[in-house]
């Protein structure tokens, strides 16, 4: 099913901003494709914001975590065991553990960021979130040529990144300003199944989501997103046990038949 | 100074492990077999985010997977929709509408 990617060309692509509209029109399509997102993800950063100053953090603490750490439940955990006065070393190790996912989400955007420079490699990694990286493994999985890929996963992830310092700002400022019955924070989940659904076009993947679901649900109060890690493990681990055994999918010549099939 | 020492490290850990395979280890050195587990991070991580935001009401209130909790059905509802329109923003509209009017009806 797999077929061996090709080996990178040495050279670098050129990222210098010759073709100027296409690289714009990538950026403003990672913007969009992150507004949704920033639907749920804004009372997030306001619960933060206004969790952290009232478990004692200053404000110049709470919103620099926004920008040091940048990655919502850690910094939830992190606010909490400062508040408890966990040693700081345990603090690192949990912030560590919760955010240890997104290592699967650096190995499988590395293949599509081979030939850019490091600089930018350096920029994606800084914002490479939960978000970031469903937004950006989808345009990158598509299958047209477009050499601007990057700048879809920078518009995507910049959204985010200014976004989550904003509310995170008005959340320190002026509390939780979105009441809960307003259910807002149903948006994130909303979103990501609207970019699932698609993505569910073979049995691997459909068992791969349905283990991780489940063991998501299992183990949804095991500290510090251990659940959600065990759960992506699992579901990984099920997927390449069901491709393993069932026969490979129609569209294998596909120039994209390394990933999950994607629609053009 | 303690506290901005932690949040330091803290960010500096977690900014390692973001460049872990981006920067610092080419991805043509991971085993095969993992490569080949690569291509189902984005279905299990998503399903793994969305089941339990589902079920959990509240986000972190308790256990619900009865007629009461009207996420449930939003969320069929949005999946309905989401495998028809493929719109995102159609999905979200059908979700929280089904959302709304079932937590202004019970």
């Amino acid at each position: 099913m797999l077929r061996r990617r090709p080996k990178p060309v040495d050279q670098p692509i050129d990222v210098r901003p010759t073709d100027d509209f296409d690289a714009r029109a990538e950026f403003a399509a990672g913007v969009r494709a992150q507004l949704p997102i920033l639907l749920g993800v804004t009372p997030f950063g306001l619960a933060y914001g206004a969790y952290a100053v009232k478990s004692g953090l200053s404000s110049a603490l709470a919103q620099a975590m926004s920008s040091i750490v940048f990655g919502g439940a850690s910094q939830f955990v992190a606010v909490r065991l400062i508040a408890d006065g966990i040693p700081g070393a345990v603090i690192v190790l949990a912030v560590l553990l919760v955010n240890l996912r997104h290592m699967l989400y650096s190995a499988s955007l590395a293949p599509h960021t081979d030939r850019l420079p490091a600089r930018w490699r350096w920029l994606l990694a800084y914002l490479l979130t939960d978000e970031a990286y469903a937004t950006a493994i989808v345009r990158y999985r598509r299958a047209d040529a477009s050499p601007h890929k990057h700048w879809f996963a920078f518009g995507s992830g910049l959204a985010l990144w200014v976004c989550w310092q904003i509310s995170t700002a008005l959340g320190v400022i002026v509390g939780t300003a979105v009441p809960d019955s307003w259910s807002l924070d149903f948006a994130l989940p909303l979103t990501f199944l609207a970019i699932l659904m698609p993505q569910l076009r073979d049995r691997a993947a459909v068992g791969a989501a349905t283990v991780a679901a489940l063991v998501a649900v299992a183990g949804f109060r095991w500290p510090y997103a251990t659940g959600l890690l065990t759960a992506m493990l699992l579901g990984m681990l099920a997927g390449v046990i069901i491709a393993h055994w069932s026969p490979p999918p129609i569209d294998t010549d596909a120039p994209d038949a390394r990933g999950v099939a994607e629609p053009a | 100074m303690r506290l901005w020492l932690i949040i330091i490290a803290a960010g500096l850990a977690t900014y390692g492990i973001r460049l872990s395979v981006l920067v610092f280890v080419h991805h043509s050195a991971l085993p095969p077999p993992m490569r080949i587990a690569l291509r189902f991070v984005t279905p299990a991580v998503l399903a793994a985010i969305i089941l339990p935001a589902v079920v959990y009401t509240g986000g972190n209130g308790a256990f619900d997977l009865g007629a009461a909790n009207p996420r449930v059905f939003a969320a069929i509802a949005a999946a309905v929709i989401a495998y028809a329109t493929k719109s995102v923003w159609a999905t979200i509209g059908a979700g929280m509408t089904v959302l709304w009017l079932l937590q202004w009806a019970l």
